[in-house]
């Protein structure tokens, strides 16, 4: 096991790119963080990809996205973990280069999800739940996040406005990121007269599906590096698993995945949840903000909402979250957002955060949901 | 065409039939291989009352593809007397007086049917428990 | 078996010299072992299709009639009245050797409803399972079939449904009344029944009074026809010839059920059979849910045998277009009482009750051209 650093990184906006297919969104990211990393060949490609087969009816993406960016005869293939799968490609690349099997790894994640009808897309994103149990009752994604939000809303008697300061804080900062699909600020009256989309979770609380690709170069932290900013180490990267249905599990208010996961990569980084600057968290609903917040020991059972109300996930404050809109407002182009929050950590490690930059950006956690919660990984990237 | 897919799942899907751990006696639904309790194998059937009660609720207005005609629809986390909790439609209700708590019981119902001329696909739906005189 | 001969009192047997009338029992006596209802949530008003179709000018042939909900067919609904009639039985469902579904509105034409509720039962695989049709009266045929082969010795116990989501043209007569529901019957030993089965008969010409080609979407019926040589004559002569063969007159009975596809039919067929408004009130429910087709006089019986006391003697009348009628002469035993709150009573379903207007009905019996 050698340690491992992100070289390069590249992404493309977020949108709705009627003009570019699955391939050139792949190739535009994975070409920029190769030519960021200063690199004109990788050795392998690992692709986080979800829902090519079903809505582009287009698999094998290794070969195609290593042909594409001219890397034949590279080893390449797809890393599927539904909503997580950026992350796992990224933690496989990890894993090769940490190894010592490969020396220069392209992550790439990438996902069209605009090629077809809502229904469809709905449908495919479903494919994430278990679909014997869940799919086969007309579940949908968000209906599984509304199940477990109300239950929390419930259990620990929050109000449903008291999620607002997660989806303000994403669109604030997703305002300023170029990158990202909504670009307006929100106020907690847009909040609350939001459109009912499954109750309790309304549009704002929801993240906007979109096509986009993210990429990262990982190579061996002993590389010489001679670039004049921050070099980036990957100090933590673990992955866990929790019952793909949501009602199989013991607790459905607790992330055991995402707990798992963070344990592992806080150990390996030698760090305690108080040592992490900032946090690009999985807020695909704003109810998984405040889970995601709890089970990596940020906040108390049920006292995720608190940071959001205490302010505490904005920008230069104690916790920052989302800092370039996070899925909320960045946008969720599933298969992709895992690699997406790993650049941005990069960025706010480099000091390329543009006008989100943090003045505090020492150790960044990135943390990748698949499914309601039933892959996880988690990342935590400092600078060397 | 999810011929085989839904019929080896009839027994369970028409009747919630599960499993009772031979070790730890925990009730399972649905079947598996070990029992999530234990971790022992688990094989003996077991027919669960279809008694419960919603632990949590939603409606569907965008529905997958495949459920436009149902919706808007009802899903729930319906926690069973004997103790797993299953997703399902509820059914016979408005939305407006579902509530967590809510005691409901098991009824087969059509999950959907493909177009007019396809298969239809009957499972288990939760209503209202039905008020008796 | 036949113990008197009887010339029909309606001529139309063509040049047929007169038959004697021919009762049906088993060699050993049999009963209902337990019996379920089952009836849809929704109500559509008769005014409301009267409000769409006439202006609100219609006379109204009953209040309200019960629609199926989306998700609920012949199949889905068998399943609750078997469950019911399971539940009150209290056997082993290995043992059932029959199950047998009548219903004109089966969800497909080709493939068996019955297979899908013997599994959903339990029962499994060593039975026979088939599904009937005869308008009106499948479920009431189905129940004959029961008593021989129960009565025949050939299994312990079999299970007859009669069940129907029956389709009505738009604006049609027929549309008031069409109604959802149906009812579970298990035959078995006499000595298990809650009530004895005495004896039945059945009584069918070809009368061409309402049909459905295949294919078709709506039936077609004969307007007036469908009185006085269908249903009157066929339903009546049923009851009498049994009455008469059995020795009994309307006053041995404390109820009397017969096909109802609107209110007044029944209630002229019961006053010319002889039988008082205080003997049918139990088992008239299309007032209240319309007309359940195959249900509707199965339906009328698990109404009567929610409320009868052992001693009482039923008489039920079924009535299929095409034509012919089934009748049943039951007792009840002593057992009924202690069985009957096993399952929801039906008067428990027709109390659980959402209106609809006519613009959801249209949406839910998929009416809608989309």
């Amino acid at each position: 096991m050698r340690p491992v650093a992100v070289l390069g990184i590249g992404q493309t906006a977020v949108g709705e790119h009627w003009e570019r297919s699955l391939r050139d969104l792949a190739t535009q990211a994975g070409l920029a963080a190769m030519r960021d990393a200063g690199l004109e060949h990788v050795q392998a490609v690992f692709v986080g990809n979800m829902l090519s087969g079903l809505l582009t009816r287009q698999e094998n993406l290794g070969a195609l996205v290593a042909d594409w960016l001219g890397q034949l005869p590279a080893e390449a293939f797809k890393i599927e973990a539904a909503c997580a799968s950026g992350a796992a490609a990224f933690r496989v690349a990890h894993m090769a280069v940490s190894s010592g099997e490969v020396d220069v790894a392209l992550a790439v994640g990438v996902e069209k999800m605009t090629d077809t009808t809502s229904g469809e897309t709905t449908a495919a994103l479903a494919t994430a739940s278990d679909a014997d149990y869940e799919l086969v009752h007309g579940v949908t994604f968000v209906g599984l996040n509304a199940l477990v939000m109300r239950r929390y809303l419930h259990e620990f008697g929050w109000k449903h406005t008291d999620f607002a300061p997660f989806s303000i804080n994403a669109h604030a900062n997703g305002a300023r990121n170029p990158n990202a699909r909504l670009q307006e600020p929100i106020s907690e009256r847009d909040y609350t007269r939001a459109r009912m989309v499954c109750d309790p979770i309304n549009l704002l609380d929801a993240s906007p599906i979109g096509d986009g690709a993210a990429a990262a170069v990982l190579v061996p932290a002993e590389r010489v590096y001679d670039r004049p900013r921050a070099r980036v180490l990957v100090a933590g990267s673990a992955s866990a698993t929790d019952t793909l249905a949501v009602h199989d599990r013991k607790d459905p208010l607790f992330l055991s995945a995402a707990y798992h996961s963070a344990r592992k990569a806080y150990a390996q980084a030698g760090l305690e949840p108080a040592q992490i600057d900032f946090f690009e968290l999985h807020d695909a609903f704003s109810i998984m903000s405040a889970l995601s917040l709890e089970a990596c020991g940020f906040a108390e059972r049920g006292q995720g909402p608190r940071l959001g109300l205490e302010g505490r996930i904005r920008l230069q404050q104690a916790l920052p979250i989302s800092t370039q809109g996070g899925l909320k407002a960045r946008g969720h182009p599933v298969g992709a957002t895992g690699m997406y929050q790993l650049v941005e950590v990069v960025q706010q490690l480099r000091g390329e955060a543009g006008p989100n930059q943090l003045e505090r950006a020492r150790v960044g956690m990135a943390q990748n949901i698949g499914g309601s919660g039933a892959m996880i990984a988690t990342h935590i990237l400092r600078v060397a | 065409m999810d011929i085989p897919r839904n019929w080896r799942l009839r027994t369970q899907r028409y009747a919630l039939v599960g499993e009772e751990c031979d070790h730890c006696h925990s009730k399972i639904f649905p079947p598996r291989d070990i029992c999530p309790d234990c971790g022992q194998e688990a094989k003996a059937h077991f027919a669960f009352s279809g008694k419960g009660e919603v632990y949590s609720f939603t409606v569907v207005h965008d529905p997958p593809t495949g459920y436009e005609d149902q919706a808007p629809y009802a899903i729930a986390l319906v926690k069973l007397e004997e103790g797993p909790i299953v997703t399902a439609q509820l059914t016979d209700v408005d939305s407006a007086q579902v509530a967590i708590g809510m005691p409901v019981e098991m009824v087969t119902r059509k999950l959907r049917a493909e177009g007019d001329e396809g298969l239809i696909h009957y499972g288990y739906k939760f209503r209202p428990t039905l008020a008796r005189a | 078996m036949t113990e008197r001969a009887h010339t029909p009192a309606t001529p139309g047997e063509g040049n047929a010299a007169p038959r004697p009338a021919r009762i049906m029992r088993p060699t050993r006596a049999v009963g209902l072992v337990g019996y379920g209802a089952y009836v849809p949530r929704l109500r559509l008003p008769a005014k409301e299709v009267a409000r769409v179709w006439s202006e609100g000018a219609a006379l109204l042939p009953i209040r309200e009639k019960s629609v199926p909900g989306l998700d609920e067919d012949v199949i889905t609904m068998s399943i609750e009245a078997t469950r019911n009639a399971l539940a009150r039985a209290q056997i082993p469902v290995e043992e059932i050797g029959a199950l047998w579904v009548g219903s004109e509105s089966h969800p497909y034409a080709v493939k068996p409803t019955s297979t899908v509720v013997a599994e959903a039962i339990g029962a499994v695989p060593y039975l026979l399972a088939a599904d009937w049709e005869f308008a009106c009266k499948a479920g009431s045929e189905a129940l004959q079939a029961a008593i021989g082969m129960v009565g025949a010795g050939m299994m312990r116990y079999a299970i007859a449904v009669g069940m129907d989501t029956a389709q009505a043209r738009p604006g049609d007569a027929l549309e008031y009344t069409a109604g959802a529901g149906g009812a579970a019957f298990i035959v078995g030993p006499q000595e298990e029944a809650l009530a004895e089965i005495e004896a039945s008969l059945s009584f069918v010409t070809d009368t061409p009074d309402f049909w459905r080609r295949p294919g078709a979407k709506y039936p077609q019926h004969g307007q007036r026809f469908t009185g006085e040589p269908a249903y009157f004559r066929h339903v009546t002569t049923a009851g009498r010839e049994l009455m008469q063969a059995l020795g009994r007159t309307p006053a041995d009975y404390r109820f009397a059920v017969l096909h109802q596809p609107n209110t007044k039919f029944p209630q002229r067929a019961a006053e010319l059979l002889g039988f008082s408004p205080e003997q049918t009130r139990a088992g008239l429910l299309v007032p209240e849910i319309g007309n359940t087709y195959a249900g509707a006089a199965l339906l009328g019986l698990t109404a009567i045998l929610d409320e009868a006391e052992a001693g009482d003697r039923v008489l039920l009348i079924s009535f299929g277009s095409g034509a012919g009628s089934d009748a049943f002469s039951l007792q009840v035993t002593p057992l009924l009482a202690e069985r009957r709150t096993a399952a929801p009573r039906t008067r428990d379903y027709i109390a659980r009750r959402k209106e609809i207007d006519y613009g959801v009905y249209v949406r839910t019996r998929g009416k809608l051209s989309m």
